[in-house]
């Protein structure tokens, strides 16, 4: 074939392997049984060269597997050399340090074979609904009370499940049924890949995959550093306090861009924490990675060639590269502020392109009761948010994640598989931080119980000290806030019970905002009077425009 | 005196509003008039009187007018509806704003959500409060709604949406609001939450209802003027709405509940492919329509398109799912992607040629058109590699010029990329249609279904070019072209039953249920279906009910639909459910969970009055002797990127019993149908043409 269409048929396989990964992730996310990987896509999906290199991966939900995965198949290379793996073999892990940073993820590789020879690997990871140990709780004081923790071993092999390994794990979680059902799902949903991947090298003639795969990454490296060099060349640093559980958290950040890429350093940030908000390293790649990746190339797709411009250090035992067996359960509470921290250092060196500070880490709801007499206890999360920082160009979204991509849980749903009720979840007036462009509101939820019992409230909730700040003279948003209905403070950490016949209001943090607030078009700071986003008050004190009197 | 015979379908388009007319049984003749956009009325009106004209019917011989329209679509994405508000329990008007919480594109810092139809000052709010299992936590207060009677009158609502927590499991306080509501202003339309979609999920069910309300005033008068417009011609015919599920509705329906009219257009489409279907006896089909900027893909099995319902129309980026506005009503299911004729080729930052999803559109079209467009359209791209014949396009209407496409295709993919115009054509066909087979793919997958082994059904414009090259794609043996393609979506409205179907959410664990609980659910769904069918299809014509439970495993997220004829005995109830339920499961995702609790969430029920029975197996015609081609072109086949020679043809000369082999061009006036090399295509007894991959049909005749 001639070069030229040498091309063609590149980009044809390409798109093929992007598309079989996408069957691959689609197929794990119907079958999943958690709710994260359903109404989120919490899952992730890859093919791999035979050195482990990721050449195509889905594009899913939350961008905290996005690396962390990609990487883990090393360290499965690494405890099984491709020479031991035969056909049939399928290996899983949950090692929060060799897979995607806590016990709840499971990750599973799976070799591929054709004609007896190993051409490649297809991995996935899904979140499931309970490990055992203290579930998501982050009150264990090391690893081994989070749950039950799987070192890189086989789950199949050659055909035959680990009925042992079942066994451990089912003797192990409160819901046996359900996650083996999602451990089958993670080995049916490789297997749906490799069926793909067997059909493309029928019909192209290829024996291995490698060589597609280093042309993709050739192209991607180039594509990459390409926009890399549009960027200013230097260093910036950042610093980013959040509140933390015992005592607040610094996290650090100089960016340095260079021709061989982005490089991030975490020098300066915390030591690890007593509690399980420790990020292991897999992690704080992960959405280090995103925040620059998101700002640098959103559109260039995420394989080993685009991944490896961007690298991330950290000190050791930080809180941003916590040692084993650091309680890491709730790493997403470190994570899901670094891509901010990144802007920190980027938005010194860009200009109008970065948006302001976010409300960061989730506001889920976790909220159980227990079983007494002939009532049925419960135990149930919910996934919502406060506000997104604003845009150099637009407002921030109200009641929107970032950087997780993440969907709430009807109000319908949740009161349909439990006595809670929502009594009220609307935007929280005035919690959008000041600016020429506004941060995204935060909301309010006020929740009570039909039944006459006392309600837990696990929190691990931030911003409630240190608010999302804004950019460019824009203002902070307002931080959060938890009280009982008849008006008592609640802690935003920690184990906590809500009275019977009482209720809990949750008012999540606003986002920043961008830009000085005296610069906001009169015209806006009017219709955000009329839509009630704002008070006439803040309308005067905050952007110095009387209210209108709507 | 007879009945009056024959039949007239109308499809409004964006740009066409195409009309055919029926004048007795497979004697069809069709027009395609501009549509009107401010009164689309007054094209209906004006082409059906030209073509009762050509067509020598008499108005009064015309016994029935099936209708469908873009208009409700258009009104939502252009925001033309009607100034709407919606009255909603205490604490939850930010619903509807807040939509998922999410955002639908992960890594693009600079999303925006759809702003949605109902801004905040007049999402009002009420004191109410029903609890998840129906019971009232706190009564509705007449007063809090009375209170907000001045809004409305100030504001100018012309219509409202009434969406109160949970009234899809006890409807009572949203039809007091209502009843209250319709007594105080009589002039307002009103849509109740529960009635239009009685289903569980707040926001997806607000949504609806809030479209409902949003495009009801405006569809509303449109369809009354219609109807008074069409009896002004002398149709005495009753005018029936086609409805996003593939079925007909009176039009008294479609007044009240309008949003059901949504995408019409293509479920015409998709109830053509299935007649064809069932003509032809096929038991798995791909529907595949492609015309200048979108392709469409639906999954055809025993005659019957996939249902589903889950609608989005108003995306924020037209592609993504999860960026529109959701609509829970019936629909058929299909997959929409950013590939037409006029989809435009460029290099992206990967060096790699990348097509669409930005189109020239109709103006200023591919660059061969010749009318200003300097990109490279997958038109210009197929001119070049031979499908098209350049002197017959669009039935010699347009004259396409290959240097002006050979230009725009060195200048943008040829000369960035290093390759030479040829190979550059062969590359935007090679990705569109790549692209199209991989979604094609990606929905088979998210459906539990297979494509190998199925037939692919293609109309419109641009899909007799491209089918054949996606059907080796994705392993697809056979291919019909059917005759008269072209208006393919008013051809489907004749052939659409009247139905309807009633929904209901009851979450009850499958161990708890009885039969009589299921026959409460589904006598109160058909009492509803009836009063609704029965309109279209008076007593005692008879009437078809399908059944569907949509089912889970308890903690699961995502339904399974199963589907079943009749409520099973009491003593085969749990068994059978099961058994129907681990079918599908498996299908789906190979395995089933044992132990696991089953619990049913959704229930459906549907009513459909009688169907144009297919014309019942044809005999194979006789083979005949096909003329020799009327000249010979050269055609790229795509599979060996190899040079070859086609024979074109001309559709209307070749008859039934014909046989040409691949490599070959079919020219009509509407599109050309590609034969590449290794395939060949016959015309059946009813002038479809049927294109068969020559080794499968080898292959079936030695097992033969």
């Amino acid at each position: 074939m001639s070069d030229q269409g040498h091309l063609i048929q590149l980009q044809v396989i390409w798109s093929r392997l992007i598309a079989a990964v996408e069957e691959q992730a689609r197929s794990l996310i119907r079958a999943g049984f958690s709710t994260s990987t359903r109404e989120a896509g919490d899952v992730s999906a890859g093919v791999f060269n035979t050195r482990g290199e990721m050449i195509a991966q889905a594009v899913t939900g939350t961008p905290g597997h996005i690396n962390s995965m990609a990487r883990s198949v090393k360290h499965f290379l690494a405890e099984y050399p491709a020479a031991t793996m035969r056909e049939g073999d399928v290996y899983i892990t949950n090692d929060p340090w060799k897979a995607t940073g806590h016990l709840s993820d499971l990750s599973v590789v799976t070799p591929i074979f054709r004609a007896g020879r190993f051409v490649g690997l297809f991995a996935c990871t899904t979140h499931v609904v309970d490990i055992g140990g203290n579930g998501p709780s982050p009150e264990s004081r090391d690893v081994y009370g989070e749950g039950l923790f799987i070192p890189i071993m086989k789950v199949v092999d050659r055909g035959e499940m680990n009925e042992s390994l079942l066994k451990m794990v089912r003797a192990n979680v409160k819901e046996p049924v359900q996650v083996e059902g999602d451990i089958f799902a993670l080995v049916a949903c490789n297997d749906v890949g490799g069926q793909r991947l067997m059909k493309i090298m029928d019909e192209y003639g290829l024996e291995e995959i490698d060589t597609i795969g280093d042309e993709i990454f050739e192209r991607s490296r180039k594509a990459m550093l390409d926009e890399i060099a549009k960027l200013p060349r230097g260093t910036w640093s950042n610093t980013m306090t959040i509140d933390g559980y015992e005592a607040p958290i610094e996290l650090c950040a100089a960016v340095t861009v260079d021709e061989t890429g982005v490089h991030i350093d975490m020098e300066g940030t915390s030591a690890a924490s007593r509690f399980g908000i420790n990020c292991p390293m897999c992690y704080t790649e992960a959405y280090a990675s995103f925040g620059v990746k998101c700002l640098v190339a959103p559109h260039l797709p995420n394989n080993a060639a685009t991944m490896a411009c961007i690298t991330v250090t950290a000190p050791e035992d930080c809180i941003a590269n916590a040692s084993f067996p650091r309680p890491v359960v709730a790493r997403s509470t470190i994570g899901m502020f670094l891509p901010d921290l990144v802007f920190g250092c980027f938005e010194q060196a860009l200009t109008d392109r970065v948006p302001a500070e976010s409300t960061g880490t989730l506001w889920n709801i976790r909220l159980g009761m227990a079983s007494e007499g002939g009532r049925k206890g419960f135990m149930v999360t919910t996934f919502h948010s406060g506000g997104a920082g604003a845009r150099p160009a637009l407002d921030g979204l109200s009641a929107t994640p970032f950087p997780s991509g993440i969907r709430n849980v009807p109000v319908e749903v949740t009161e349909s598989i439990t006595p809670l009720v929502i009594w009220r979840k609307e935007f929280l007036k005035d919690s959008g931080g000041p600016g020429r462009q506004r941060g995204g509101l935060g909301q309010v939820m006020e929740i009570g119980n039909r039944e006459e019992a006392p309600l837990t409230l696990y929190a691990r909730y931030e911003r409630v000290v240190n608010p999302a700040r804004g950019r460019q003279g824009g203002q902070s948003g307002a931080p959060g806030r938890l009280t009982l209905g008849s008006g008592a403070k609640l802690k935003a950490k920690g184990l906590q019970v809500i009275p019977a016949g009482e209720t809990v209001i949750i008012e999540m943090p606003g986002g920043g905002g961008y830009g000085r607030p005296e610069d906001r078009n009169a015209e806006a700071v009017a219709m955000d009077l009329r839509q009630g986003f704002i008070s006439p008050e803040a309308a005067a004190e905050a952007y110095g425009k009387p209210g209108t009197g709507a | 005196m007879t009945a009056p015979q024959a039949r007239l379908a109308v499809d409004i388009g964006g740009t066409f509003t195409d009309i055919v007319l029926e004048r007795g049984p497979g004697d069809f003749i069709s027009g395609k008039y501009l549509t009107t956009h401010g009164e689309p009325e007054r094209a209906v009106l004006e082409g059906t009187r030209d073509l009762l004209e050509k067509g020598g019917v008499a108005p009064g011989d015309i016994g029935l007018v099936v209708h469908g329209t873009t208009l409700a679509t258009n009104a939502l994405i252009e925001r033309k509806g009607a100034k709407i508000a919606m009255i909603t329990t205490r604490g939850f008007r930010d619903s509807l704003e807040m939509a998922y919480e999410h955002r639908f594109e992960v890594s693009d810092l600079y999303m925006q959500r759809p702003a949605p139809l109902v801004p905040r000052w007049l999402r009002l709010e009420v004191d109410e409060r029903m609890a998840a299992d129906g019971s009232v936590l706190r009564p509705f207060d007449p007063e809090s709604l009375r209170a907000l009677i001045p809004v409305l009158r100030a504001e100018g609502v012309e219509a409202v949406a009434i969406c109160f927590l949970h009234s899809y499991m006890n409807g009572a306080h949203e039809s007091a609001a209502g009843a209250l509501l319709a007594a105080e202003m009589p002039e307002l339309r009103i849509t109740l939450s529960h009635e239009i979609c009685p289903e569980i999920r707040e926001y997806e069910r607000g949504s609806t209802a809030c479209a409902n309300a949003y495009v009801q005033p405006v569809m509303e008068s449109y369809l009354r003027r219609l109807k008074t417009g069409i009896a002004g011609l002398g149709i005495p015919g009753e005018i029936m709405l086609m409805m996003s599920s593939g079925g007909l509705c009176s039009l008294d329906v479609a007044c009240a509940q309008p949003i059901k009219l949504v995408e019409s257009g293509p479920a015409g489409g998709a109830v053509l492919a299935a007649h064809l279907a069932a003509e032809m006896s096929i038991d798995a089909a791909i529907a595949f329509d492609m015309g200048g900027t979108t392709a469409k893909l639906v999954l055809i099995d025993h005659a019957t398109p996939q249902q589903s319902r889950n609608l989005e129309v108003a995306r924020a980026y037209r592609f993504l799912r999860g960026s529109g506005m959701p609509l829970r009503v019936p629909v058929i299911d299909l997959v929409e992607i950013g590939a037409g004729g006029g989809s435009l080729g460029q290099i992206d930052g990967l060096g790699c040629v990348a097509v669409g999803p930005e189109s020239a559109g109709s103006e200023p079209g591919p660059a061969a058109y010749g009318l200003g467009g300097t990109r490279p359209a997958v038109t210009d791209a197929d001119l070049i590699l031979g499908k098209i014949d350049p002197e017959g396009f669009a039935g010699g209407k347009i004259a396409l010029d290959a240097l002006l496409a050979a230009q725009a295709l060195d200048i943008h993919v040829g000369t960035p990329a290093g390759m030479d115009v040829r190979t550059a054509a062969i590359a935007m066909v090679e990705v569109v249609d790549e692209n199209m087979a991989n979604a094609a793919r990606v929905h088979a997958t998210d459906n539990g279904a297979q494509l190998e082994g199925r037939t692919m059904i293609a109309f419109g414009g641009a899909a007799p070019m491209h089918a054949a090259r996606i059907a080796q794609k994705l392993s697809i043996d056979r291919i019909v072209i059917p005759k008269g393609a072209g208006v393919g979506s008013a051809h489907g409205f004749l052939l659409a039953p009247v139905s309807y179907e009633a929904v209901r959410t009851r979450l009850i664990p499958l161990a708890a249920l009885t039969t009589e609980d299921m026959g409460a659910i589904l006598s109160d769904m058909r009492a509803e279906a009836e009063r609704i069918v029965r309109l279209g299809v008076p007593a005692p014509a008879p009437l078809s009910e399908s059944i569907a439970v949509y089912m889970r495993y308890r903690g699961q997220g995502h339904e399974i639909m199963v589907t079943l004829d009749a409520l099973p005995a009491a003593d085969a109830l749990h068994s059978m459910l099961t058994a129907l339920f681990d079918a599908e499961y498996r299908r789906h995702f190979g395995r089933t969970i044992p132990g696991m609790e089953i619990e049913c969430l959704t229930w459906k029920l549907a009513l459909s009055g009688p169907r144009p029975a297919p014309t019942g197996a044809a005999l194979a015609p006789e083979a005949t002797p096909a003329p020799g081609p009327r000249k010979r072109q050269a055609l790229v086949d795509l599979a060996s990127m190899t040079d070859g020679d086609a024979g074109v043809y001309t559709r209307t000369g070749l008859l039934p019993g014909m046989r040409i082999p691949g490599p070959a061009i079919i020219t009509e006036s509407e599109t050309n149908t590609m034969v590449p090399a290794g395939f060949s295509a016959s015309i059946d007894a009813r002038g479809h043409i049927v294109i068969d991959r020559e080794a499968a049909v080898a292959a079936k005749g030695e097992a033969a």
